[in-house]
């Protein structure tokens, strides 16, 4: 929406990190925009359901074309926009119950077809729409709501997931520093192919981690996120699987490599492919 | 004895080439000017398994698989045991010597197929020695299978000419066979050839066809019998320019790939049965809310669950009226015939840009795989509706409220004017999530009202003031039309109603339906559910109802219909 409409009846709580990624979300619509000379009806943004898929209806100035859908649903919904329309600039917003939980199926498909499709996924390690609770992402032990005597299931990695079924961009961050995610965002939408930014988007009614992550350097407590180092290459899987190693967050772009699309390698076959018109087409049913 | 109407049965194993065989007998005899109805059931299996597959030929239009069998084929004891009693008075069983043998005095006689074909120099041409026999009982003319032998083998290699002999002296010394066994089951009357043209299709076929000829122009599907096929065929054909089909991995990802290309401004559809049309729920509540134009086909198999993946069932209908929670009720288009399934294909993709949703075809096993001749269609009498757009000054406001007074208000298309959020929480004018009672009651109610815009369906009414109505669905229309014919000649009086559309019903059927008495309906399956969403209306319908995994036979309808007549009717 483009002003604020008094009957919409979502709001998130106040320091939630989505507020950040809506920023840079903007941000990277309107500098992509910008950079193409594209209308900002050119872009697509398909949400998931959870507090981070509300960011659809949040964006502020010029309207992209959005989808509000189900749950888990939305890389499956963004494949069908693009192929659709392969001009789109097609975004997923998501949340980690939404994208790796119930949403996780679609996660090897998108990366086997390498769809030219870019990811934001808002990681507050906890269903926040739901009221708390456990998220795949939630630390071993934690006690949520869902699991008041603490979690007894491993959280996923999902850095390493998205590298081990060969995403093709994949760039990890936090949403305190919008301007600096906007930057990834449109590089991500640049990349031609399936591209993911994983953003920690603390969420503070529910998974407070701010200070997780930041650490407390007054009090000499180091945070989780760093820097990645500046000789860090991303075109190199050895590099991005040592990197990923390490415990911790890191920030910025672990992974990149060129390669074809779906869209590439569709176009590659129709090329080959024969072309008839439907008359010609009923006609190979004709009794002779 | 003349007749004007033949069944033949082919009954063993999975491949043993049995459809094989009723497809050559059904192509020759379409050849020769008749016309012909195949039906097949298989094991879940690919190879082995008790499996069979006949065809029907006659004079006249056939309108379903018939009473029973006039010359069984039984290629294993097992299929012999299991099939012989639908051999219909007069007639004759065909069993494999080779195999087992049968105590003399039957109505049945042995013949060593393998043998013969080697004693050509095709050991292949095996079903061709049987076809001989089968064309001798029935008095088929030879001349016309030695030019469908001839056509099928001409493929311009070198060794066309003693393929073609071979297979021609197969069927003569099975037609010698047949001779010297001393059995006829009658004489096929000479055909009425009809004096248009013809195609020779599928159910599936003619629907994916039908679609692509309305303009379909986007596929994503997921393997699933008896719907495999439709995905097999736009795989193969769907090709060129802005068209783009492709397999998913799950049926949940097929209905929301073609939710984002309907709303992206595509024509889109998925076809499934019964599991994965379950799996859909969620995405096809989401396509009536949000208002996405696409198409979803059920061929509908035996349920639930796994339930009886290759066989005929009608139990599906309350899914597809009603496939997922909260108030929805889908438009309906139920083909009962291979001719409606083209139709529906095309009706279907129509329906979903004229109203801007979803529609769902309901088809049938006993449709999908079924070969027929039928008229060919023609292409340009097939509209191709595009969905209203909006352009640059109009409104702009996708959900407006809607009374059906003006027309409907253009859907935004992706890089164009009016973006919108298409949104499965209610919404607002511009699909901002709102739930203020305000926007769900004007919504809930545009959405109702945009199914008085759907019509143009197929509908047919005879003798619709009679005290009794007959009302299939579906593919049952065949055998209770041979039903309604047999009861009329007996002097019944009954009337005939049949629609294609089973949501939104046409007025002229509705009209029908409020007047009449007692309506029956056939339907292959347990809770009668057509004859319940019927009584859910307040009309006076009840069920006869069957659920074997076979189709109705119409001498089993006649005399169940009788009974209902003999109950009399309760004003
Ligand atoms: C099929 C289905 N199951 C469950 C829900 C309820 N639900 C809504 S949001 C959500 C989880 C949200 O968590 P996440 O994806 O991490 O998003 P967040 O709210 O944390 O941003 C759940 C379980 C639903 N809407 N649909
Ligand atoms: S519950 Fe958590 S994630 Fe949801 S809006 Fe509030 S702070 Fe943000
Ligand atoms: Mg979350």
């Amino acid at each position: 929406m483009s002003k604020r409409n008094p009957e919409y009846d979502f709001a998130w709580c106040p320091g939630c990190g989505d507020f950040g990624v809506r920023r840079a979300l903007q941000v990277a619509l309107e500098g992509y925009s910008v950079e193409h000379e594209e209308p900002q009806a050119n872009n697509v943004v398909v949400a998931g359901i959870g507090c981070s898929g509300n960011m659809v209806h949040l964006v502020e100035g010029d309207q992209p074309f959005g989808i509000h859908g189900i749950h888990g649903r939305s890389l499956p919904i963004a494949f069908g926009v693009k192929q659709g329309n392969p001009k789109l600039n097609t975004v997923v917003v998501a949340g980690d119950g939404d994208f790796l939980s119930i949403g996780g199926e679609h996660l090897g498909p998108a990366a086997n077809r390498n769809i030219d499709v870019t990811a934001v996924v808002m990681d507050n390690g906890v269903y926040g729409l739901t009221k708390g609770q456990s998220s795949p992402t939630s630390e071993f032990g934690a006690v949520t709501t869902s699991t008041p005597l603490g979690k007894i299931e491993t959280p996923v990695s999902p850095l390493k997931l998205y590298m081990s079924i060969g995403v093709t961009y994949i760039a990890s961050y936090y949403s305190s520093k919008p301007r600096v995610l906007a930057k990834m965002i449109q590089e991500a939408m640049n990349h031609k192919g399936f591209s993911i930014v994983h953003v920690q988007s603390p969420c503070t009614t529910y998974n407070d981690t701010y200070d997780i992550l930041k650490g407390k350097p007054q009090e000499g407590i180091k945070g989780l996120a760093f820097e990645i180092p500046e000789d860090h290459d991303p075109t190199s899987v050895e590099d991005a699987n040592d990197l990923l190693s390490r415990p911790g967050v890191p920030l910025g772009v672990i992974f990149k490599k060129e390669g074809q699309t779906l869209q590439d390698r569709y176009e590659g076959l129709m090329a080959r492919a024969p072309k008839r018109t439907n008359d010609e087409l009923l006609d190979s049913y004709l009794l002779q | 004895m003349n007749k004007h109407d033949f069944v033949i049965r082919f009954a063993g194993e999975g491949g043993q080439g049995l459809v094989t065989s009723a497809d050559a007998l059904a192509r020759a005899a379409a050849q020769a000017g008749y016309f012909v109805q195949t039906h097949s059931t298989f094991p879940s299996q690919i190879m082995g398994g008790p499996a069979s597959s006949q065809v029907r030929i006659s004079t006249t239009p056939v309108l379903c698989s018939g009473d029973g069998v006039d010359v069984l084929v039984a290629l294993n004891q097992y299929a012999y045991d299991h099939h012989n009693e639908d051999l219909l008075p007069g007639g004759v069983t065909i069993y494999n010597a080779e195999e087992y043998d049968l105590p003399e005095g039957g109505s049945y006689f042995g013949i060593k197929a393998d043998e013969l074909a080697k004693s050509t120099g095709n050991a292949r041409a095996a079903n061709m020695v049987t076809i001989g026999a089968v064309a001798k009982l029935i008095d088929f003319k030879l001349e016309e299978i030695d030019a469908f032998i001839t056509q099928r083998f001409t493929r311009g290699r070198d060794g066309d000419a003693e393929i073609i002999e071979a297979n021609i002296k197969a069927v003569r010394l099975g037609v010698d066979v047949a001779s010297t066994s001393g059995f006829s089951v009658g004489q096929l009357e000479a055909p009425n050839p009809p004096d248009y043209q013809q195609i020779v299709i599928t159910g599936n076929a003619a629907l994916s066809m039908g679609a692509v000829a309305a303009g379909l122009d986007f596929y994503a599907g997921y393997p699933i019998s008896p719907a495999t096929t439709v995905l097999v065929w736009m795989e193969n054909n769907l090709w060129g320019e802005g068209r783009f089909v492709h397999q998913v991995s799950s049926e949940i990802e097929a209905i929301n790939a073609i939710i984002g290309a309907g709303f992206a401004g595509k024509k889109a559809m998925t076809a499934t049965a019964g599991p994965g049309y379950s799996l859909m729920s969620e995405g096809l509540g989401l396509a009536w809310m949000a208002e996405i134009p696409l198409v979803v086909t059920n061929v509908q198999r035996g349920g639930p669950a796994t339930g009886l993946p290759t066989k005929s069932e009608q139990s599906d209908l309350f899914s597809c009226m009603h496939p997922a929670h909260g108030d929805i009720k889908m438009p309906v288009l139920a083909p009962g015939t291979i001719e409606e399934c083209f139709f529906a294909g095309a009706l279907a993709t129509n329906w979903a840009e004229r109203y801007q949703g979803p529609v769902i075809i309901v088809s049938e096993f006993g449709l999908a795989e079924r070969g027929e001749n039928i008229r060919r269609p023609d292409l340009t009498a097939i509209s191709n509706e595009s969905r209203a757009t909006v352009s640059e000054g109009d409104s702009g406001k996708r959900y407006d409220s809607w009374d059906g007074s003006t027309p409907l208000g253009g859907m935004p298309t992706p890089g164009g004017a009016g973006a919108y959020v298409a949104n499965g929480s209610e919404h607002d004018e511009i699909g901002d999530t709102t739930h203020l009672p305000r926007h769900h009651v004007r919504l809930m109610e545009r959405r109702f009202k945009k199914l008085d815009l759907l019509n143009g369906a197929h509908y047919e009414i005879e003798n619709a003031d009679a005290d009794v109505i007959i009302m299939p669905w579906g593919s049952s229309k065949g055998p209770a039309r041979e039903a309604y014919d047999r009861l009329c000649d007996q002097g019944e009086n009954v009337g005939w109603l049949y629609s294609v559309a089973l949501n939104p019903l046409p007025e002229e059927v509705k009209d029908i339906l409020k007047s009449a008495k007692k309506i029956i309906v056939p339907e292959l399956n347990y809770l009668g559910q057509w004859s319940s969403l019927l009584r859910m209306e307040g009309y006076k319908a009840e069920s006869i109802t069957q659920y074997t995994g076979l189709p109705f036979r119409p001498v089993d309808l006649v005399t169940r219909i009788i009974e209902r007549i003999g109950a009399g009717v309760t004003a």
